[in-house]
């Protein structure tokens, strides 16, 4: 987020005039509506706000926005953005990437732009499969996804993307799915954070990955299975209607998580862990807890700011201009010269 | 001392216009700093000089090994200089394997002057010597002045209290002031320069400088048995003004930063470290106080797309790299064709495909810059001559990028970027400034915004973003021809690609015609060059007109579009000889465009083009005849193809 004026817009002022071209029922769809409802509630400007994006489904996010937009190369889109802040660092960027985008060809500059802390978001659309070039396997497929590049199922592990983030040193994650409800608050949150904030969006592919995530996404059974963090709040899901309250808590012998049960709402009793997200060491045990026998966790995993890339750039640019010679008459006679007169060189 | 008697006509003590002095040693015996204070030296002196570093791709081979040595050749003089030479008058060899690798190089007659010290069983080994050479006569063809440098030095140094290992790094001062000596030189600079170097560590400036003396009194005071004289070289008569020394790396540096202001830009910087481009990107991160930003990137591909980042947003987008580093900037080249963003990618050449000869230099990246894109993807090309020249073809770089909204490549080479030369300081204000301006309203009917609407150069606005009510989105998705929405349709593509044709082809409008640099338009032969080849060219062209021979040298510094006029000019020759380090590139661009019956000479040895070589190769085509006024048949080797007016009736 930048220190600049915010201003009054509706979503409708974010809407360009682009025909949207994803497959109908796309969870891109979701998405596009969840930031176009976001920008007035964080007071953005369009004309100061850029969607930069590289290559995908994903990354023709741009074209839907109506302020600033630049659809650039495959995996490159980080690179790009790093360009236009040190560039102009009144802008503010919204990066539009993809599992394949952003952890594949591209996986190399996400660990960049993140260890910089170029002040940006990133959301990175994981929909665990390449749409856009016909449902080959992803970087984040499960183990025995059949694809036309893998018809006996894929053998690698998939990779993490907030695991990812994280190890790259990054000082937030936010972590949604399309048509959550509760998107536009991780969104917010992002943007409020100064720094490269990452948010990893659970996104449905209908076409060659339909409902991967349906086991934790869809509404029914969505209590037990979600785990919505808050800061400050103990990390509670499930519901006395669903088969009862249970909690997080930190199983101190073997320092893992552990899943524990909560009687008549005493979790302090049952050790239920209070979000905070200042703490780098459960938000990496959060971004490794695996679903299944864990809750997918949700909202602000970790939130904790440090100096930003442009902000020490371009501080010591101006640092090193101060009192300096600007004059390029001088700069070109720098260096050891001679002077060549009528009686020859001299020094 | 051992010494052996070559002809004394040939040796170096008639008074010659120009000398040649090479400097070799081992990697780590400060050859290229000798070389560089010897280079300044000539500078201060007056002398015009060319030099040509030429070191292994590792940073510290092992010690006295073949592969391990360091040279540094300068050719400097009274007359004008333009290569550095072909084969040195005098070699300095600090080793064996220093003595073995270079002295093949050497004239009939030039002087070796060799240290004994380090001919020792061990380094004669690794240099594959069976027998001493200083001791065995195998040099009789040249002088030889073999003296035990390493044992003077520790001499010279021993007040100082040093180890002996930095006891002998000042042998290279040692050196330098026999060097000085050689040639006449005044000390005094080098003092100073010592002083500053070794500001924190007075002892070590003091050692070197002793040793810098003792080398300098070895001359003076040593009977050398008549084989070492004192010669003056003097001035060449230049114009008045102020002058300095400059390398390519340097040039471009400077060029890019008047070009920035010309343009009226910031600019950014995008690099990644790669040899031998990397020195452009040091250079220009102390320079940050003139608007330049720099960015050390994560890799080539990120280093690039930065740069184009930053003209989006309303700088100058700047990147630089060598062979290698640009085949991986290929995929953003054709996005910033795409969105037609300015940007300057400078190509240091190197040698050879892959990592190839890192550390050489080669002109075979042509086809790359001028065809080495997906698609159909038409970008101006730029080759700078020599070290100078590139401080005017980075500006000529920044004009066309910002004017034509393109990407421009400009080509130099690794010869360029480290080789140094005279320069005289241009005035900047008397630079010609092409402000770039940036739409800050609607251009289109009704207040539509068009930002694929072109101007009479057929380039489209720049439109920064922050603007209020330029909002738009662009991307490598082939567009409509105004509003730049997406679009694939037959038409859209038709009109798009033409349309990026047509403007960088106008860039021909822009640009000087093409002239001829030595010679007349029309007659039997033409040299043409571009790039670095300009110097070996233009002197075997010189010595070839000496001999009465009819030959011009066309040199092109717009390598694409190329000058409106230069097929024409081309044309007017009855033979077209084309020299290039590749193996004819340029010559299949000059056949491509004008249907003219260019011939390659081709050398790629990572080494430069001799004179001679070019010179040879000129004489084929006049019977090898000295003294042929030019008048009679060219007799055409038996290799080449039906002459132009056979092929053209």
């Amino acid at each position: 987020m930048n220190a600049i004026a915010t201003i009054t817009t509706t979503l409708k002022d974010w809407e360009s005039d682009q025909e949207v071209r994803w497959c109908p029922g796309c969870g891109d769809y979701a998405i596009l509506k969840a930031v176009q409802r976001t920008m007035p509630e964080i007071g953005a400007d369009p004309a100061k706000t850029v969607f930069v994006s590289g290559i995908g489904c994903s990354s023709r996010f741009p074209y839907y926005m109506a302020s600033y937009g630049f659809h650039t190369i495959h995996g490159r889109a980080p690179a790009f953005a790093t360009g236009i802040k040190l560039a102009n660092p009144e802008l503010d960027i919204w990066l539009v990437t993809g599992d394949g985008d952003g952890m594949s060809i591209g996986g190399n500059h996400t660990m960049h732009l993140i260890r910089r802390n170029l002040n940006c978001q990133i959301m990175l659309f994981n929909n665990e499969i390449y749409g856009l070039t016909k449902g080959q396997y992803s970087p984040t497929s499960r183990q025995g996804t059949t694809s036309p590049t893998t018809p006996l199922g894929s053998v690698d592990r998939p990779a993490s993307p907030a695991a990812f983030a994280l190890g790259s040193g990054a000082r937030f994650i936010g972590r949604g799915f399309d048509v959550s409800k509760h998107l536009p608050d991780v969104l917010k949150a992002a943007h409020a954070h100064r720094g490269a904030a990452f948010i990893e969006i659970f996104q449905n592919c209908i076409v060659y990955n339909k409902d991967v995530f349906e086991d934790f996404a869809a509404p029914k059974g969505a209590e037990d299975r979600q785990l919505w963090l808050k800061n400050g709040e103990p990390m509670l899901f499930g519901s006395e209607k669903t088969g009862g309250v249970k909690g997080i808590a930190l199983d101190g012998e073997k320092l893992t998580l552990k899943v524990v049960e909560v009687e008549g709402g005493d979790w302090q009793a049952a050790g239920v862990i209070v979000h905070d997200v200042t703490n780098r060491s459960v938000a990496h045990m959060l971004v490794e807890m695996p679903f299944g026998p864990f809750p997918m966790a949700l909202g602000v995993l970790y939130d904790d700011p440090r100096p930003t890339y442009e902000d020490a750039v371009l501080g010591q640019d101006a640092q090193a201009r101060e009192g300096k010679n600007t004059d390029l008459k001088k700069l070109l006679a720098k260096g050891q010269t001679w002077t060549v007169s009528e009686d020859g060189p001299e020094l | 001392m051992a010494t052996q008697i070559a002809d004394p006509e040939a040796s170096i003590k008639n008074h010659p216009e120009t000398v040649v002095v090479r400097f070799a040693g081992d990697s780590g015996d400060g050859m290229q700093l000798t070389g560089g204070q010897f280079t300044l030296s000539s500078a201060l002196t007056g002398n015009d000089f060319a030099t040509f570093p030429d070191f292994p791709a590792e940073i510290r081979a092992p010690q006295g090994t073949l592969f391990g040595v360091s040279a540094f050749q300068i050719n400097f003089g009274s007359t004008e200089i333009d290569t550095a030479g072909d084969a040195p008058d005098v070699l300095v060899a600090m080793n064996p394997a220093a003595l073995k690798t270079n002295v093949g190089a050497l004239k009939p007659g030039g002087l070796i002057i060799a240290d004994t010290g380090e001919f020792t069983k061990r380094n004669l080994e690794k240099a594959k010597y069976e027998s001493n050479p200083v001791e065995d006569g195998s040099l009789a063809k040249w002088n030889v002045l073999a003296f035990d440098i390493s044992a003077l030095t520790l001499e010279s140094v021993k007040p100082f209290g040093l180890g002996n290992k930095e006891a002998l790094r000042c042998k290279n001062m040692w050196t330098l002031g026999l060097a000085l000596w050689m040639f006449d030189r005044d000390r005094a600079p080098l003092i100073d320069w010592l002083n500053a170097k070794f500001r924190k560590n007075p002892v070590l400036a003091e050692a070197n400088i002793a040793a810098l003396n003792a080398g300098h009194a070895y001359g003076e005071t040593a009977e050398l048995g008549g084989q070492l004289h004192k010669q003056h070289i003097d001035p060449v008569p230049s114009p008045a003004g102020l002058y300095r020394t400059i390398t390519g790396a340097e040039a471009v540096a400077l060029g890019l930063v008047a070009g920035a202001k010309l343009a009226a830009l910031p600019m950014f910087f995008g690099g990644y470290p790669i040899t031998p481009a990397s020195s452009i990107l040091h250079y220009l991160a102390g320079l940050k106080e003139f608007g330049v930003t720099t960015f050390q990137a994560e890799d080539e591909i990120a280093a690039i797309a930065a740069a184009i980042g930053a003209s989006y947003a309303g700088s100058l987008g700047v990147t630089s790299s060598s062979g290698p580093g640009i085949a991986l900037k290929g995929e953003a080249m054709g996005l910033a064709v795409m969105t037609e963003l300015p940007l300057v990618i400078v190509n240091s050449q190197r040698g050879g495909p892959s990592t190839g000869l890192p550390t050489k230099t080669e002109q075979s990246d042509l086809y790359q810059a001028v065809y080495g894109r997906n698609g159909d993807t038409p970008m101006p090309v730029i080759a700078a001559r020599s070290p100078g020249d590139a401080f005017e073809c980075a500006i000529e770089a920044c004009r066309i990028a910002t004017q034509y909204m393109t990407p421009v490549i400009l080509l130099t080479d690794g010869y360029i970027a480290n080789a140094a030369e005279p320069w005289a300081v241009p005035d900047p204000d008397t630079f010609t400034p092409f402000p770039a301006t940036f739409l800050d309203k609607p251009n289109g009917p009704d207040g539509m915004l068009l930002p694929y609407a072109r101007d009479d150069k057929g380039a489209r606005p720049w439109i920064k973003p922050g603007t209020p009510g330029l909002m738009h989105r662009i991307g490598g998705i082939e567009k409509n021809p105004g509003t730049g929405n997406l679009d694939y349709s037959p038409q859209a593509h038709q009109a798009m690609t033409d349309a990026r044709k047509a403007k960088v082809d106008g860039v021909a409008k822009s640009i000087p015609a093409q002239d001829v640099c030595l010679g007349q338009p029309g007659g039997k032969l033409a040299v043409v060059g571009w790039g670095s080849t300009f110097g070996p060219i233009h002197q075997a062209v010189r010595r070839a007109r000496a001999k009465g021979m009819d030959v011009s040298h066309v040199h092109v510094r717009h390598i694409w579009p190329l000058p409106e006029n230069l097929g024409d000019l081309l044309k007017s020759y009855e033979r077209i000889l084309v020299p290039e380090m590749n193996t004819g590139q340029f010559k299949t661009v000059l056949r491509d465009q004008y249907l003219v019956d260019a011939q390659p000479l081709s050398k790629v040895s990572g080494q430069p083009f001799a004179i001679a070589e070019i010179e040879a190769a000129i004489a084929t085509y006049f019977d090898g005849a000295p003294g042929n006024a030019g008048g009679d048949e060219v007799g055409p080797n038996a290799k080449q193809l039906p002459s132009i007016e056979s092929a053209n009736p």
